[in-house]
């Protein structure tokens, strides 16, 4: 029987299939991790603001995006915006509208986290320098925070990728759903298909986020100081 | 907003609430036990064992709860491996948590100074004493904010459950509005939940986290 069921992955373009399956979870975390790095950039420095009306603004928004599963968030727009304002949005549109919301979230408080880290005589003396404040962080406070955002950056992408697998309950064809579509179609002919497509996915799942997640804590390591 | 639904199905979502959080509870509790029998491995370098961890951890970290989940269930049933819902959605839980509990304990266990044990050894304590009244005292006190964040992350993991045919709180939110178009009341419902639960978690959380800063040796 077991035989069957690895035959399933090699048989017309079912391989493909599946690593089409990935590319659009793949595809759809690069583009909220690409939207969220910016405008986390931004709320990050937003963040860092004395002004009491931002902070509590960002604050809230950043506990209510991090204490919310993800998938309650999917379903807040792909069922509930639909609804609220009669307008039909794709589950891929939703996937990356809620990936972006939580992305720029999580790297809002990276960012803050990161320029906060630096000491404020750096701020201080740049001052002293008659830097303006665009200049500061242009040629004083960006160039350091950097280091030590784009290893927890990078490690970001992993989680976007691991967490994008909930579109398949939105209803995306992606890996997941191209992975059931296979087993139902050799329902017959291969009847353990399911173990060997499901555990396909598990590792290609696997080979996408463990390189990205080694890079990350190297890079995380050479830059500590 | 129809309130008289609200009220109607509101014992419904205590009820998915409760189905999640039981599981939540055994999943977590066994993370706990695979992530310090996992880093205390790590940490004493024990032969073989050690590459076995090492490749666990970076398997569980480095794919999603519902994949794992989707292989437990429908997967292994095709070679005579048949789990139940439950066991199922514990054990997912339970395989990926315990990767990050052991990162997390592990980071604690390394932040212990070499003199802590040197000193224990010297006083005549054996390996078992002191690693249970020097290195985890200290470790976990260190550990405290990460395993928080971990419990938090694994709590909002449970969310899907729903994929191995749990009534869980996404499940009765998607079949409420599937049944009635009750789109606004199901997902105020499910949002107030998923706050109910982790709002006081995560204020629990904080709060520790700050009384227990003080435990470390020397600060």
């Amino acid at each position: 029987m077991q035989d069957l069921g690895i035959r399933v992955l090699l048989e017309g373009n079912n391989m493909i299939r599946l690593l089409d399956g990935l590319w659009v979870t793949v595809r759809i975390s690069l583009l909220a991790v690409v939207i969220s790095i910016v405008m986390g950039i931004l709320l990050g420095m937003v963040m860092t603001l004395k002004n009491p009306v931002t902070k509590a603004l960002t604050r809230i928004y950043l506990e209510f995006i991090r204490i919310m599963p993800q998938l309650v968030l999917l379903f807040l727009i792909y069922f509930g915006a639909a609804k609220a304002f009669n307008i039909h949005i794709s589950g891929e549109l939703s996937a990356v509208i809620v990936f972006t919301l939580w992305g720029t979230a999580e790297m809002g408080d990276l960012v803050r986290g990161a320029l906060i880290s630096i000491p404020k005589h750096q701020y201080d003396s740049s001052a002293a320098l008659g830097l303006t404040g665009i200049q500061i962080y242009r040629y004083i406070i960006i160039p350091q925070t950097l280091r030590r955002l784009i290893p927890l950056a990078i490690n970001l992408v992993t989680r976007m990728i691991k967490t994008t697998s909930l579109i398949v309950l939105i209803g995306v064809v992606e890996v997941l759903k191209v992975g059931q579509q296979i087993i139902e179609a050799s329902r017959y002919t291969a009847p353990s298909a399911a173990l060997w497509i499901y555990g396909t996915v598990f590792f290609l799942y696997f080979i996408v986020c463990f390189p990205i997640s080694k890079l990350s804590g190297k890079l995380e390591k050479r830059w500590q100081n | 907003m129809d309130w008289n639904f609200i009220s109607e199905y509101v014992p419904m979502y205590i009820q998915a609430a409760w189905t999640t959080l039981s599981l939540a509870f055994w999943g977590i509790l066994l993370s706990l036990f695979i992530g310090l029998f996992c880093s205390l491995t790590l940490y004493f370098k024990v032969p073989v064992l050690k590459r076995v961890t090492a490749a666990y951890v970076e398997l569980s970290r480095n794919t999603p709860l519902l994949v794992q989940l989707f292989f437990l269930y429908f997967g292994l049933p095709k070679i005579g491996i048949v789990i139940s819902s439950q066991s199922c959605a514990i054990i997912g839980l339970a395989f990926l948590g315990g990767s990050y509990m052991s990162e997390a304990l592990r980071s604690g266990l390394e932040s212990v100074e070499k003199g802590q044990v040197e000193a224990a050894l010297s006083v005549g304590l054996n390996q078992g004493q002191i690693v249970r009244y020097v290195i985890l005292p200290q470790a976990v006190s260190v550990s405290v904010p990460p395993l928080c964040a971990n419990i938090i992350f694994l709590i909002k993991e449970t969310s899907v459950f729903s994929v191995v045919a749990l009534a869980d709180l996404m499940y009765v939110a998607k079949d409420l509005i599937g049944l009635y178009y009750k789109t606004d009341e199901a997902l105020l419902l499910l949002v107030l939940s998923y706050l109910a639960i982790l709002l006081p978690i995560s204020i629990a959380a904080s709060v520790l986290e700050r009384r227990v800063r003080y435990a470390g040796f020397g600060n």
